[in-house]
């Protein structure tokens, strides 16, 4: 479904933050990227949403090469992508609820169907009494959880997490968590970015280890070894 | 910031209108300096009201000639006692004389001060010879060319002024409406990360800019409402038969078309120039 083939990406003058990383990820599978700050983990995922262009290399999402999309066609492309970024990424001027709709109106839901998911979703991330509140008015916790609620009420295919529990207390983890796990099961892929040790020895999924821009493992049921 | 928008929308838009205004009352003011110049041909004393109606008639066909005003030897006697009465001296004089000492003559128009040398040309030739007694046109000459010259040069510095000044207050409306947009810049850097597609994210800064120029058009129409009316009895005092506000009234769906075509174009086509830049993700 999504194949890494060859990935090098240098900042200039002469920052590796990728170098030579080749994957692939399955269909429905919950894949795990591990590694320290700088490892490379959120340039891999903002490579995967065209954010930013590989200096050489090529990504291929669903048989299609992501460099070769044009900007007018990219929208399409991330509205199979869920992402949850580590600084949030909110819309200030918009309330939780209107943040979280959003994307719902973006694929063109009707009102009664934005209505309904936003219901369950903001039940689901427990931020009902805080859905007219503005990114400025919510915790570090919360606004991950918007974010989260963002990036999966329009039922991505992938769900790319970066660091999303980095900001919630071990309760909200395990949720998220949890959560995520249950979406994986009914059928989305997901790829989590995390440092956090003890997610992922319990999790039990694979885990791809970077460290200085280089796959230095790639395990079937990963575990947290730097 | 979108008072901000609005404020210099209104300053741009106020110029566009003024330009228009500008064009219109110089027209007026060389049309009434065109008017006061005139060719005066004058007949020989022996020649017959019938034969200088006939040249009138002829003049009348030159195609430059706006109007011609026959004045008899009666009627520029009329004038002259008329106007001197007052002169005893002037009018002893001529009741000294005892016959009618003036010519007949004709006044002409063109319809622009250049045209006069071509209506003179026609009247020099010698078949009007036996007829004329004198054109004054060569003692005129010197004032009318420089009236040609003044209202040319006046109308073609209106035109450079006019075509800079509404450069500069587009320029400046779309630097104001760019600088606000900036502010968004990262809002739509996360518009484009989560799907949205470029018309999708286009759409309320168009509309955004779109009322912007709705209203700062209203004001300005306001304003110019408020400035034709105020100045207008000044204005008439300087120049007679302009009438502002009078012009203003009557070319109001103009005005009020003019300036909604220029707010709301400013405030769309800035909105749309601005957010591409930042759509590039």
């Amino acid at each position: 479904m999504i194949r890494f083939q060859n990935i090098t990406k240098i900042y200039p003058p002469r920052t590796i933050a990728l170098d030579d990383v080749s994957f692939e990820v399955k269909p429905k599978e919950f894949v795990c990227l591990v590694g320290k700050s700088g490892a490379g983990k959120t340039t891999l995922l903002k490579l995967l949403l065209a954010e930013e262009r590989p200096t050489s290399g090529r990504i291929f999402f669903e048989n299609q090469d992501i460099q070769k999309v044009k900007l007018g066609y990219l929208p399409e492309l991330r509205r199979k992508i869920g992402a949850v970024f580590q600084d949030y990424k909110l819309l200030p001027s918009k309330t939780a609820y209107e943040n979280i709709a959003y994307v719902m109106e973006v694929i063109g839901a009707s009102d009664l169907e934005i209505d309904r998911d936003m219901t369950e979703v903001l039940d689901i991330v427990g931020l009902t009494k805080k859905a007219h509140n503005f990114p400025a008015q919510l915790s570090g916790g919360e606004k991950q959880r918007v974010a989260i609620a963002r990036a999966l009420i329009h039922r991505p295919e992938v769900i790319l997490a970066d660091e999303p529990t980095g900001n919630l207390d071990p309760y909200h983890t395990l949720d998220i968590i949890r959560l995520l796990l249950k979406i994986n099961e009914f059928g989305t892929t997901i790829i989590l970015a995390t440092h956090n040790k003890e997610i992922i020895n319990s999790l039990g999924k694979r885990a791809i280890t970077l460290n200085e821009g280089k796959v230095i493992r790639d395990e079937k049921v990963g575990r947290f070894i730097l | 910031m979108i008072a901000a928008n609005i404020f210099i929308m209104v300053l741009a838009i106020s110029v566009i209108t003024a330009l228009f205004l500008f064009k219109d009352i110089s027209q007026f003011l060389i049309s009434s300096l065109e008017e006061k110049v005139d060719v005066s041909v004058y007949f020989k004393y022996e020649s017959s009201e019938e034969d200088v109606l006939k040249v009138k008639e002829e003049i009348g066909k030159i195609p430059e000639v706006k109007e011609v005003k026959y004045v008899s030897k009666e009627e520029a006697l009329k004038k002259f006692t008329e106007k001197h009465q007052d002169n005893p001296v002037l009018m002893e004089s001529l009741a000294e004389v005892g016959v009618n000492p003036f010519l007949a003559s004709l006044g002409i128009k063109a319809f622009q001060a250049h045209q006069y040398e071509a209506v003179v040309s026609f009247l020099e030739r010698p078949h009007f010879n036996y007829l004329i007694e004198k054109i004054d046109y060569y003692e005129r000459k010197p004032v009318i060319e420089r009236i040609y010259g003044l209202t040319s040069s006046f109308n073609r510095a209106g035109i450079v002024f006019s075509i800079i000044l509404a450069l500069v207050a587009i320029l400046v409306a779309f630097n104001t409406v760019r600088l606000s947009i900036y502010n968004w810049r990262e809002e739509i850097k996360i518009q484009r990360l989560v799907g949205a597609s470029n018309w999708f994210i286009r759409g309320p800064f168009l509309v955004q800019g779109a009322i912007c120029g709705f209203f700062a058009a209203l004001i300005c129409l306001l304003l110019f409402a408020l400035l034709t009316w105020g100045i207008d009895s000044k204005a008439e005092l300087l120049f007679p038969g302009l009438g502002l506000f009078a012009f203003f009234v009557s070319n109001f769906w103009l005005i009020l078309l003019i300036q909604l075509l220029s707010g709301i174009g400013l405030g769309v086509i800035s909105s749309l120039i601005a957010v591409k830049k930042y759509l590039k993700v």
